[in-house]
């Protein structure tokens, strides 16, 4: 055996610690990428939900559905479509890191000389990583069919930028669900849970003909604010407020309010959830 | 350094209403392999658990190298591998994939931890998939992966849970020589197992654990001694097993397990009470001609079952 290979010791300033932390990080993030390098089939199975709906209501249901103001549907559903697989990552965190509990690969983490804080960061870090990806192909598939930005570069970058800050906070709020099941089956089994809250929202429909009570839920649902705010910054028919709420008005602040609000809670939760030792 | 390189004392852990552990005691001595037996539920998993830092006791102490397992957990996790009942690996990646990034995370330069990778490749004979995903791995090949794993700070203390449960022969056996080879370079190693044979072909020393106790310690060799020889008998004629097995069991003044389809009995004979000679006698003068008598060292299946038996009475 060659020369014994010791590890550096552990850092003892706070700066040190952050750079363990951020080489942890990162080092996690690589995993993802090998992982998809491996299976880049898995890009393209995240996608197939998103292009069958592109296919139902771009042309099927869509066909029937007017748009407020007017416009082409299809340019008012792809907004919608990327808000919606944006609050669907949730599931995707959740299975990565049920699974990495399931399998005993946390417990190796857990035993090895890492940063505490590292696994959730590396998860969720990952996860953009992975949502990047998504986007770019989704785009495309939305040029395809006939969407694009109509207000220019700059405010086409606040719209991506927006979708980057919801994904990476709903990715903790998965990171921390995934820590609490532990378990892939649990986790399989809450999917279904995510698709009634993307439908019940203006992603597809305009909400104007709901009920009242439901409108009020669709109003302050994220989803409904990240849809609104990328139809004002793609300039994309359906922007526009057609009944007066708080967040269908200030769509941008709303989806920005619910993103930190996510973070503030899930970061600290994820955090203390993976330290907690036991069972 | 006079301290054990292992020590574990009076540890408890409850979960709920279950005791896992209830003053669990263990000292694994440098250089050593601590065989730690148990049958299910015995409380082993929770104290490796405890000692590899995944778990803290509710009372009691552990030190690693004299480092507490709860307040120095960082320069215990630098010093100890563990690898556990699953295969702790993503499935998803290379096995080389696997290492390397092990590697990094345990803060391996990135050359290092490709050295690394593809030394323990080599050295435990996975080079050769060692491109392919862990997913198309055999059970065994998963199994010596997630030993490699735990192997690339050449940890002072490796933590084997259960590490063949589960594996054929000829994976087990591989297992087996891995583990040798690290105990002659100095590697201590504490192992849980269900297999007792394994125990006894690993193991410098053997602690029993049941119900979150240690009930008995000592070498292999020791604890067989101490429940002391056995007498084997086959008989010609299968048809007069019981009561032969009365005519030992009187002669030993101990019970005798028999096997009436095989015409088989055993009995303990603790210090050379009984002589083999006077066991033929006995039954010829009976008129059961036995077709082997043999004289043996219990097994340590045999030193379980009684250890874990006398338990059961007095809890």
């Amino acid at each position: 055996m060659a020369a014994p290979t010791l590890a550096p010791p552990a850092p003892a300033s706070p700066w040190g610690r952050l750079r363990w932390t951020l080489a942890d990080g990162v080092t996690l993030i690589g995993r993802e990428l090998s992982r998809l390098r491996q299976e880049p089939g898995e890009l393209v199975v995240a996608l197939i939900f998103p292009g069958i709906m592109v296919l139902l209501f771009g042309y099927v249901f869509g066909s029937s559905i007017g748009v407020p103001g007017g416009g082409n549907y299809r340019e008012y559903l792809m907004p919608g479509l990327f808000a919606m697989v944006t609050f669907s990552s949730v599931m995707a965190v959740t299975m990565r890191v049920a699974t990495d509990a399931s399998r005993g690969v946390m417990d190796r983490f857990r035993s090895m000389p890492m940063a505490r804080s590292a696994v959730p960061f590396g998860h969720t870090g990952a996860d953009v990583l992975s949502g990047a990806v998504n986007l770019v192909i989704m785009a495309i598939m939305g040029l395809l069919v006939g969407w694009q930005p109509h207000r220019g570069l700059w405010p086409a970058v606040q719209a991506f930028l927006l979708i980057f800050l919801f994904r990476y906070a709903m990715s903790w709020l998965g990171c921390y669900v995934g820590l609490a099941v532990k378990n892939e089956q649990t986790a399989d089994q809450m999917l279904p849970l995510v698709f009634p809250v993307t439908m019940l929202s203006n992603a597809f429909v305009p909400t104007g003909g709901m009920p009242a009570w439901l409108r009020v839920l669709s109003d302050w649902n994220p989803v409904s604010a990240l849809t609104t705010a990328l139809r004002q910054l793609f300039g994309n028919p359906g922007a526009a407020v057609t009944h007066p709420s708080w967040p269908n008005e200030h769509p941008v602040a709303m989806t920005v309010l619910w993103s930190v609000t996510l973070l503030a809670v899930f970061v600290p939760l994820s955090i203390r959830a993976y330290r907690r030792k036991g069972r | 350094m006079s301290e054990p390189i292992v020590v574990a004392e009076g540890l408890h852990k409850r979960f709920g209403d279950t005791h896992a552990l209830r003053g669990l005691d263990l000292a694994v001595p440098a250089g050593t392999v601590c065989g730690v037996l148990g049958p299910n539920g015995a409380g082993k998993t929770t104290a490796v658990r405890i000692l590899a830092t995944l778990a803290d006791p509710d009372a009691g102490h552990a030190r690693i190298g004299g480092h507490d397992v709860v307040r120095d957990a960082d320069r215990v996790r630098a010093m100890i591998g563990l690898a556990g009942q699953y295969a702790a690996v993503d499935e998803k990646l290379t096995g080389r994939g696997n290492l390397r990034m092990f590697g990094r995370l345990y803060h391996l330069s990135r050359r290092d931890a490709r050295r690394r990778a593809d030394e323990l490749l080599d050295r435990f004979g996975l080079a050769e998939a060692a491109d392919r995903q862990v997913a198309g791995y055999s059970g065994g090949m998963r199994r010596r992966l997630d030993l490699i794993a735990s192997l690339i700070l050449r940890p002072r203390v490796l933590f084997l849970d259960e590490p063949t449960t589960g594996l054929d022969p000829r994976s087990r056996g591989e297992i087996w020589d891995a583990v040798r080879e690290l105990v002659a370079e100095g590697t201590t190693v504490l192992l849980t197992t269900q297999y007792l044979d394994e125990a006894d072909r690993l193991a410098d020393d053997v602690a029993v654990v049941d119900h979150g106790r240690v009930i008995a310690t000592g070498t292999p060799d020791r604890l067989k001694a101490a429940i002391g020889d056995r007498v084997d008998v086959v008989l010609e004629d299968a048809s007069l097993t019981v009561r032969a097995a009365d005519v030992l069991a009187r002669m030993a003044g101990a019970e005798a397990a028999a096997d009436p389809a095989a015409g088989r009995i055993s009995v303990p004979v603790a210090g050379g009470a009984v002589r083999l000679a006077d066991v033929v006698r006995e039954l010829d003068r009976a008129g059961m001609a036995p077709a082997d008598v043999s004289l043996r060292r219990p097994t340590l299946d045999e030193v379980f079952l009684r250890l874990t038996d006398r338990e059961k009475e007095t809890v």
